[in-house]
């Protein structure tokens, strides 16, 4: 995160921005921080940015977020998306940030293959981490 | 005898077995003829959150396509994943620009018209109505205190939620009718943390703990899901100290109340009723 807060037009244009708005489908700008999908986050604790926060670095342009943890603590639950009063499917920007790691080759979880899983759990736990 | 076309995905022809088997005795005896959709494929187990990936659409849609060429309309799902992907993908098509790029990627299927309902198997008890399904119960299962977890896939998002999203009563009202007592609980619409049990289990089983407390501080003696990576995690994610409810899919309990499964010699003991 910055130590200083710049808005410049160049952070507002990045071009990231407009790759995790076409990935997502999303407008980060409708967000207007009220909060509610960190609040209702039960993965929250684990998380190194809140899932506003990580709205928040977006609008200000903020490519930090990329190399965020948070995303990839994010299950998918969806509870940030159906409780979002400004209607911003947040699950699908945190998937336009695991996406824009991904096809970059990056793929910062780890499975830990210690016992045996039901194939949904595989599947479904690969199926992240795949481009 | 009315005819369902059914998709089982592949939990419950492996660790999830007892949830078919259970669930299809009890259609029979409630007059279903429950027949599975020929050649189906995985499901795609998580739906596909990025816009612009359509690969990541055509594991669902080709099942639908199973269904049109079956000459149905509607499919039945018993697995909360599998339902998710599939009624997901039904409305992903509604958009035709997605329908036409879909069928024009899937060049060696007939093309899909789109129109095929994906229904729970929650939404098909309901759909026969309380009174019926209590016309039909053969065991009393009134001391059965149950907790109902639903998880994330049945209620969200909102365009497939089997209800209320937040607030949702179908579970409880479908083990009312069945004579057994339903208990609801603040985390039973709280993510179990799902495929995060591979890469992140001390995160899961935090969940877990915090999920059984939930049901048992509220009375639950039991809990129901129809999600096999739900019931995974909340048998096999336990932490030490959480309390030890029996977790069962809710096909299972059906099937004990309309006399098509015995209930488990355990069960029956520890919660006094007959087996
Ligand atoms: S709930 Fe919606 S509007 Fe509120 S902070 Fe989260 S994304 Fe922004
Ligand atoms: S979808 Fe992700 S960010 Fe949103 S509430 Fe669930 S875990 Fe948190």
């Amino acid at each position: 995160m910055a130590a200083e807060l710049r808005i410049a037009r160049e952070n507002l244009e990045a071009p990231f921005l407009k790759k995790v708005a076409e990935i997502s489908g999303q407008n980060v700008f409708a967000c207007y921080q009220c909060g509610k999908c960190s609040a209702g986050c039960v993965f929250g604790e684990h998380m190194d940015l809140l899932p506003n926060q990580v709205l928040r670095l977006l609008q200000l342009g903020d490519d930090s977020v990329l190399g965020a943890r948070a995303p990839w603590v994010c299950a998918a639950c969806l509870a940030c998306t159906v409780r979002c009063p400004k209607g911003v499917d947040v699950a699908r920007i945190m998937e336009a940030i695991r996406q824009l790691s991904l096809r970059q080759g990056l793929t910062p979880v780890e499975m830990k293959l210690d016992r045996d899983f039901p194939q949904i759990a595989l599947v479904g736990a690969w199926r992240k981490v795949s481009p | 005898m009315t005819r369902l076309l059914y998709f089982p995905g592949c939990a419950l022809k492996d660790q999830a077995k007892e949830y078919e088997v259970a669930t299809l005795a009890a259609l029979a005896a409630l007059g279903y003829e429950v027949q599975e959709l020929p050649r189906w494929n995985c499901c795609g187990t998580v739906y596909a959150l990025a816009q612009d990936d359509l690969m990541r659409h055509v594991a669902p849609v080709r099942n639908l396509i199973r269904v049109q060429e079956a000459g149905e309309d509607k499919l039945l799902t018993l697995c909360a994943m599998c339902y998710n992907t599939l009624s997901r993908s039904t409305h992903f098509v509604q958009n035709p620009e997605n329908l036409r790029r879909l069928n024009a990627f899937m060049d060696e299927e007939e093309d899909y018209a789109g129109g095929v309902r994906v229904l729970h198997l929650l939404e098909l008890l309901s759909g026969i109505g309380p009174a019926n399904l209590a016309k039909a119960v053969k065991r009393d299962l009134s001391a059965l205190r149950i907790g109902a977890y639903y998880g994330c896939t049945l209620l969200r998002p909102r365009e497939v939620a089997v209800d209320d999203p937040e607030k949702p009563e179908i579970m409880e009202k479908i083990l009312a009718a069945l004579g057994a007592t339903p208990v609801a609980f603040p985390e039973r619409v709280e993510c179990c943390g799902a495929y995060l049990t591979v890469t992140k289990p001390e995160a899961v089983r935090l969940r877990v703990g915090s999920i059984l407390l939930s049901a048992a501080q509220n009375g639950a003696e039991l809990l129901v899901t129809a999600c096999p990576l739900c019931h995974f995690n909340l048998r096999e994610r336990r932490p030490l100290g959480a309390p030890k409810l029996p977790v069962f899919y809710v096909g299972e309990v059906l099937a004990w109340a309309l006399g098509a499964k015995p209930i488990p010699e355990e069960i029956a003991r520890a919660m006094g009723v007959r087996g």
